[in-house]
């Protein structure tokens, strides 16, 4: 027996208290000393986000940052927000309890590849399932770096580490596909080092209800220096990211040589615009329904960053488990008023006197 | 003293009884038969009976964990005995005085509980030599001498049945399936119960189905009219209302008080309540029962494991909610570690186990209380939480209460240690008025603390009563912080390695906890102090434990019974009581837990009595364990 749970249709901020003052990077900023190793590709994604946070105009006191364990699960000690530093991949399950019982928070996840894929793996796609109100920061190393080096859930197989000294047998996941097999509404990914791409990824991801996971490409300078030297490098570069941006024909490679179009089997495929014709470039669309094409895009790029989508690859409406949740609450409550002594009174009573 | 029962009456079927009455002050019933011939609904409409007419009562529900075991077989036997009495009972009672048998699986699997003279029905229908051979008889026992110490009964319950139905059209097979209700009718007309509430029950169960709803009430009536017309039952029996306290009262079931607690919480603390949790036997009723309540602010999270329910209860706590999750033994294992950041962040969280027969799956159907240990101590570090047991099933509502209390005064989380024979016992329940419920309202930090002058908040300032810090809920403007799993600095909760204020960190940890409010233990001994041996029990042993004190007392034997509900901390006189008797028992549904607990705090020496059976202990072995005890001190 199903039953139709009626329809919100909110943006992810709606519910969250706004303010008129002007905010500033540095009102984002903790008192705590930021004790990640130099050159970590943290700082630049902490710097980012202390800088993109004002633009939502939210009250400061309404953000949380809710982290497990890692490197990048220190995040929460510096942001001047609430937060929490949890348990080793619990941070998505914390996070559902909170964005659950207060609509009027925004609640951010920050997460790694050890914390998010291997430990708390079963969290993040339930979470995602669910589309629960929450945007999910993925740092993905490849590598585990709080516990000094061994190889995570998405490194290079054959990767030597100390955990691996033959060489990993693992076979890597790629976070984003998996986050669209687990049905998620909102999947983006951008580089550390590029401030403009993950502002506009995590500017709309906080704009999106329901969950949204960005994979962020850090590097690791200790443990797994140089992962995405061929994405900063500004000749590779530009042979390999591919950006996604909506509305228009997906075209990359010096002067846009390269474009993506429908391969013979019904996927995606890269080629040169001068064969394909540019009528046949695939035009970026994240609000298809169909999981199908955003996993396509996520299957051009490999392990090896040969090609590297970047950019939204999905962003769909989908009604959300902590407003389906709270709606449920608040019909019942409509449909009966509490009255607690009738409850614990029931039906079927007897007086001694 | 007199009775009135809502809903009671004269029922549809009044009987001019031409058998003989006897008056009873107490009875056992057993019902059993196979895991699909719905004998617990047959004994939980039994109870209601018994309820709505005003006896007293205590239920044992016993069933496979299998939902159903193959048909016809031991495993698959499934049953429910209830205890009525006209005066205030303890326990579900040791033996039954009637044993329903619906098969012969049942009949063998509980022939040996009962006594000598016992009566017997059973269904013969099912004792065919297919079903006989299942259970390994030879034999009928129908035949032999196997019956021949007891009042036996042999009823075609299943044909019986079928031709009461024959008029409705429904199929053979539906038919007979509601041979329940027969034996149902057959055992409400031998003790005189009220029927209107079961067939206003059937008609509410099959709204949808009002044929099937009328099939029952048919067969619940012609068990009634077997009763009244044949000749082979010469007597019937009444046991008179008990003489309870005053008051309205009604029949409830453990995980039922408990979850109506968790209501009272959510209402007297003004808090709405998040119940992070995953399914698990015997604590998932809990989650049924809380999931009806979304009109009192109740929002039932079914999470996708165990550790992601504790940790959805943990962050509503952490945004202002009153976080619970409901789980068993297994369950406990797997949300230690969020429990121990409960402890770390000092956040207000209700941990809710069903204990059941382990380790491992163990038995889930089962009773046991050996997750005491696990309570304690099963997590990393110095990691001290408060624990309370409840004692019956009433006391379910009375134990969520007292959990919540500790939780919100003290933030931090909370064990509640029920168990299975509590868990889905049930019991009259005095029905408490709203208003004399504990006040458990809290306020939020609403302003900076710091004691530097810096305008400041600083979350690990604590209360220099309760050693609790304060509760500062996002969305709070000027008291951004930040806690979580590493140690904070004393105060003004920055991470600290410090040496010196971690040792400090666990030492007030451990203050707060030890310095819990607690009530007295109270010790009940008749004799006026001449008492020279305790009986200490917690949890569900509370009825067994008193039963047999009263049987023992009975016997001219003088012995003081009490029984904690608080066993982390242990009230404050805990010591003084075990020092003033020459011997102290403490029978345990485990290896003795509370017994290693109290030695070691203590100094004091214990006589452990152990059983894990996975059911209540009888009062009947535990009289024998005190008088021999009684007897060995004196003589010493």
């Amino acid at each position: 027996m199903t039953t139709d749970l009626g329809l919100p249709a909110l943006g992810g901020l709606d519910l969250v208290p706004g303010t008129d003052e002007a905010q500033k990077a540095k009102d984002y900023k903790s008192d705590q000393e930021v004790r990640w190793c130099p050159g970590c590709g943290d700082y630049v994604v902490l710097n980012t986000i202390q800088s993109f946070l004002p633009t939502l105009g939210l009250k400061r006191e309404n953000i949380v940052f809710v982290s497990g364990i890692g490197c990048s699960s220190r995040f929460p000690y510096y942001m001047n927000t609430y937060g929490m530093h949890s348990i080793h991949g619990r941070a998505p399950a914390i996070a559902t309890g909170l964005a659950t019982t207060r609509p009027d928070l925004s609640v951010w996840v920050v997460t790694g590849d050890g914390d998010a894929l291997s430990i708390g793996g079963n969290h993040l796609i339930h979470a995602l399932r669910r589309n629960v109100n929450l945007k999910i920061l993925l740092f993905n190393n490849r590598i585990y770096g709080l516990t000094k080096g061994q190889y995570s859930p998405t490194s290079d197989q054959g990767m030597v580490t100390k955990s691996t000294p033959m060489g990993s047998v693992d076979t890597p996941f790629n976070p984003v596909s998996l986050a669209l097999g687990a049905e998620a509404t909102f999947v983006g990914r951008a580089l550390d080092s590029d401030k403009k791409g993950l502002t506009e990824v995590l500017t709309a991801a906080a704009q999106h209800r329901g969950s949204a996971l960005v994979e962020i490409y850090q590097n690791c300078p200790i443990f797994n220096d140089g992962a995405f030297d061929v994405l900063k490098d500004r000749d590779e570069a530009e042979r390999r990211i591919i950006p996604l941006r909506t509305g228009e024909p997906i075209r990359f490679g010096p002067d846009g040589d390269y474009g993506v179009t429908r391969s013979a089997w019904g996927g995606l495929e890269v080629g040169k615009v001068s064969e394909i014709g540019e009528d046949n470039l695939v035009v970026h669309d994240p609000a298809i329904t169909d999981t199908a094409y955003a996993f396509a895009l996520s299957r051009l790029g490999g392990q090896d960053l040969h090609h590297t989508p970047t950019g939204i690859f999905r962003q769909v409406t989908r009604p959300t488990y902590d407003d389906l949740a709270r709606h449920q609450v608040e019909q019942a409550r409509e449909a009966k008023t509490p009255d607690l002594q009738a409850l614990l009174r029931g039906k079927d009573t007897w007086t001694v006197t | 003293m007199s009775t009135s029962a809502n809903g009671s009456g004269t029922g549809a079927l009044s009987a001019s009884r031409p058998t003989e009455v006897n008056q009873l002050d107490r009875v056992v019933i057993r019902f059993a038969g196979d895991s699909g011939d719905g004998m617990q609904l047959t004994g939980d409409r039994f109870t209601s009976e018994a309820a709505a007419f005003g006896n007293d009562l205590a239920t044992l529900p016993n069933f496979p964990a299998e939902i159903r075991a193959p048909q016809g077989t031991i495993p698959g036997v499934s049953s429910f005995q209830v205890h009525f009495a006209d005066y205030d009972i303890l326990t579900p009672g040791d033996r039954p005085d009637v044993l329903v048998a619906m098969n012969p699986a049942a009949l063998k699997a509980n022939l040996a509980d009962v006594p000598r003279g016992g009566t017997v029905i059973v269904n013969v229908d099912e004792f065919t030599k297919r079903n006989l051979s299942k259970v390994g008889y030879a034999a009928d026992p129908l035949e032999d001498d196997t019956l021949s110490a007891f009042e036996v009964h042999r009823v075609a319950m299943s044909t019986l049945t079928q031709g009461a139905l024959a008029e409705t059209g429904l199929g053979k097979k539906d038919a007979e399936r509601c041979k329940n209700m027969f034996a149902l009718g057959l055992l409400s007309w031998m003790y005189h119960r009220p029927t209107e509430g079961t067939e206003r029950f059937l008609r509410e169960k099959f709204a949808k189905k009002p044929d099937i709803a009328e099939a029952n009430i048919l067969a619940f009536r012609a068990g009634w009219n077997y009763g009244e017309t044949t000749e082979s039952f010469a007597t019937t029996f009444e046991v008179a209302p008990a003489k309870l306290a005053p008051g309205t009262y009604r029949q409830i079931t453990g995980n039922a008080a408990l979850a109506y607690g968790i209501v009272a919480a959510g209402q007297r603390s003004g808090l709405p309540i998040l119940l992070g949790t995953y399914p698990i036997t015997p604590a998932s009723d809990i989650l049924h029962e809380l999931s009806k309540h979304k009109n009192f602010g109740v929002t039932t999270f079914q999470a996708e494991d165990e550790i992601a329910g504790i940790g959805a209860a943990l962050g509503a706590s952490y945004g202002g909610a009153l976080g619970v999750t409901s789980t068993s033994g297994p369950g406990v294992a797997l949300k230690s570690e969020t429990i121990g950041l409960g402890v770390m962040t000092e956040l207000p969280l209700v941990v809710i186990d069903v204990q059941r027969g382990g380790p491992s799956t163990g038995l889930p159907t089962k009773t046991e209380q050996a997750d005491l240990l696990q309570a304690m101590f099963g997590r990393n570090g110095e990691s001290p939480v408060p624990i309370v047991a409840p004692c019956s099933p009433a006391d379910c509502f009375d134990i969520a209460l007292e959990a919540t209390r500790i939780a919100l005064t003290y933030r931090t989380p909370v064990l509640l240690l029920s168990d299975g024979a509590v868990a889905n016992g049930s019991e009259p329940w005095l029905i408490p008025d709203v208003d004399d419920l504990p006040d458990l309202r809290v306020s939020f930090a609403t302003e900076p603390n710091a004691t530097d002058g810096s305008g400041e908040f600083w979350p690990y300032l604590r209360d220099p009563r309760t050693l609790a810090r304060e509760w500062a809920v996002p969305g709070t403007p000027g008291l951004q912080h930040r806690i979580g799993g590493l140690e904070k600095a004393d105060g003004k909760g920055s991470i600290s390695y410090d040496p010196d204020n971690h040792d400090h960190m666990v030492r007030v940890r451990q203050a707060k906890i030890d310095g819990i409010d607690v009530p007295d233990l109270a010790v009940d001994d008749p004799s006026g102090g001449k008492a020279r041996v305790l009986a200490l029990g917690w949890g569900s042993s509370y009825g067994p434990i008193g039963a047999a004190c009263r049987r023992v007392r009975k016997r001219g034997l003088p012995i003081a019974q009490a029984h904690l509900r608080h066993l982390n901390p242990f009230p404050a006189n805990l010591g003084d009581v075990l020092r003033s008797y020459d011997l102290v028992v403490v029978p345990e549904m485990n290896m003795g837990q509370l017994a290693m607990l109290l030695r070691a705090k203590y100094l004091v020496d214990i006589r452990s009595y152990n059983k894990v059976a996975g059911l209540p202990f009888k009062a009947e072995e535990l009289e024998g364990v005190f008088t021999d005890i009684i007897k060995e001190v004196v003589a010493a």
